[in-house]
């Protein structure tokens, strides 16, 4: 993609995991009550980072990690022209009086974060619920929705299209800007 | 990706391989919704579906009300019996009179091959056959292969044998159509007067012998005795002697089974008449998929309804 211009690279994005972990010890103390979900499809990659982070960090702790798929709870359905196509949903657990981080890569108009807290109520009613977002797009929200933990925010236009990258699927770790239509 | 390429689900004949994965894949995702503590997804929310059913049904009814229900679409129920069809109302009149109500989708189960077809000509909503006559029952066909499919992994290069009432049998139909497109090798099997001629013309193998059909297959699906069909303008056609010879000679008995040096897996789309087609001991035992069918059914129709709502 010749117009996409690069935002993060590899260590900046490590370095924000870590981060991230750190903020996350500060708030959930010995983590006994903790879950985390990755939101598929591209949010289950960051929440795999952030396991292992929390996990090498403290190596006694073994939080419960999840993938949890929006499609059938979102609200663009049959507003498009083709059907979204699920992913799998992984949750060994009860959410139920859990305090749970929600992870995705890209916080945009809030919908897809929306679709999830729905979908994450079928597994019961957790007692917490924190975002945790790689990218948050400001002044672009569709729905009073906000991150606890932002790895970094970027303004942007519509046209605009802010995509994270991940080694294990695309080769490579980085976030990138670039221009939607030229896709 | 893109959806499916029809915005009916009238037969088995009319979808791509491609058509039949998708629809795979959704129910997959499907199958993990239903079995999760809260069963119910609002996919649908804003779509009403009239279940017309002009012909009796229990299973393939309430699988379809149940995966409406679990994708949140408001459902209406009709049945011919309790209706203005009894009055002298057309087909098209009595679609037309429920769409005007707004309704979105219609499954539809009709005595008459080709009734679903006939109306998608004529109304807008998407149609869902839920079985024509002795033409086709599509989500029949969806589940069983996709219970296959669960179970061995695959459907391709295997080996079925359809043994029963053939000529009567829309689910033989759909099922011939359905495990050809994925690349299964179907026999069917049964007395020559409940095998329809040519259907080899199909690419299908006929064998008379249950014995000899057993002997190479992975797995058996064993079809109902139709005895609601078994005549002709009110008289009455014998198509065997008698229901016991028909046993002995076509019944899936544990005796027959021991006999063979493999263990096939068995299916039968319901409703069972035991001690007729299959004896009891093989219709509970560890090898017969008989309700992992019926489970698999609402994640098939749940996957059809939402492709074809999108």
């Amino acid at each position: 993609m010749n117009n996409a211009r690069p935002i993060l690279n590899r260590t900046q994005i490590d370095i924000i995991i870590k981060r991230l972990c750190f903020q996350i010890i500060e708030n959930h103390d010995d983590f006994s009550n903790t879950v985390i979900l990755g939101l598929q499809p591209r949010g289950i990659y960051l929440a795999k980072r952030i396991h292992k982070e929390l996990n090498d960090q403290h190596a006694s702790l073994s939080i419960p990690l999840g993938r949890l798929d929006t499609t059938f709870f979102r609200d663009d359905f049959r507003r498009r022209d083709s059907p979204i196509i699920a992913n799998k949903t992984n949750i060994d657990f009860n959410v139920e009086g859990k305090r749970v981080i929600l992870i995705d890569d890209v916080l945009y108009t809030g919908r897809t974060i929306r679709a999830g807290l729905d979908a994450m109520l079928a597994y019961g009613r957790p007692d917490l619920v924190e975002l945790l977002v790689l990218v948050d797009r400001r002044y672009s929200r569709h729905l009073p929705i906000e991150a606890k933990y932002i790895g970094t925010t970027v303004d942007t236009v519509e046209s605009e299209r802010v995509e994270a990258k991940w080694e294990e699927i695309d080769g490579v770790d980085e976030l990138i800007l670039k221009e939607q239509n030229t896709a | 990706m893109s959806g499916l390429s029809s915005k009916h689900l009238l037969g088995i004949k009319s979808l791509s391989p491609e058509d039949i994965e998708l629809i795979f894949q959704t129910a997959d995702n499907f199958k993990e919704v239903i079995n999760r503590p809260i069963k119910k997804v609002p996919s649908l929310r804003d779509l009403t579906i009239a279940n017309l059913f002009f012909e009796n049904s229990t299973r393939t009814k309430l699988s379809f009300e149940l995966a409406e229900k679990r994708l949140s679409a408001d459902v209406i129920n009709f049945s011919a019996s309790a209706s203005s069809v009894k009055k002298g109302e057309t087909l098209i009149d009595t679609v037309n009179n429920i769409l005007a109500m707004k309704v979105d989708m219609v499954v539809m189960r009709h005595p008459n091959p080709g009734a679903p077809i006939f109306l998608s000509k004529h109304i807008t909503a998407s149609i869902v056959n839920a079985g024509d006559g002795a033409h086709e029952h599509p989500t029949q066909a969806l589940l069983d292969a996709y219970s296959i499919r669960e179970e061995l992994g695959n459907v391709k290069g295997k080996n079925i044998v359809i043994v029963g009432d053939i000529l009567h049998s829309r689910v033989a139909l759909s099922n011939i159509f359905c495990l050809q497109k994925l690349g299964a090798k179907v026999t069917v099997c049964g007395p020559p007067t409940l095998i329809p001629k040519y259907i080899e013309s199909l690419g299908v193998e006929v064998e008379y012998s249950m014995d000899k059909a057993l002997s190479k297959t992975d797995i058996v699906m064993m079809l109902r005795i139709q005895l609601e069909r078994q005549g002709k303008d009110g008289k009455q056609v014998n198509y065997f002697p008698s229901l016991r010879e028909y046993h002995l000679q076509y019944g899936l008995t544990l005796d027959r089974l021991e006999r063979l040096n493999h263990s096939p897996i068995i299916m039968h789309p319901g409703p069972i008449n035991r001690g007729v087609e299959i004896s009891s001991s093989v219709a509970d035992s560890s090898k017969s998929l008989i309700l992992n069918q019926v489970e698999n059914g609402v994640a098939i129709r749940m996957a059809v309804l939402y492709l074809l709502a999108s």
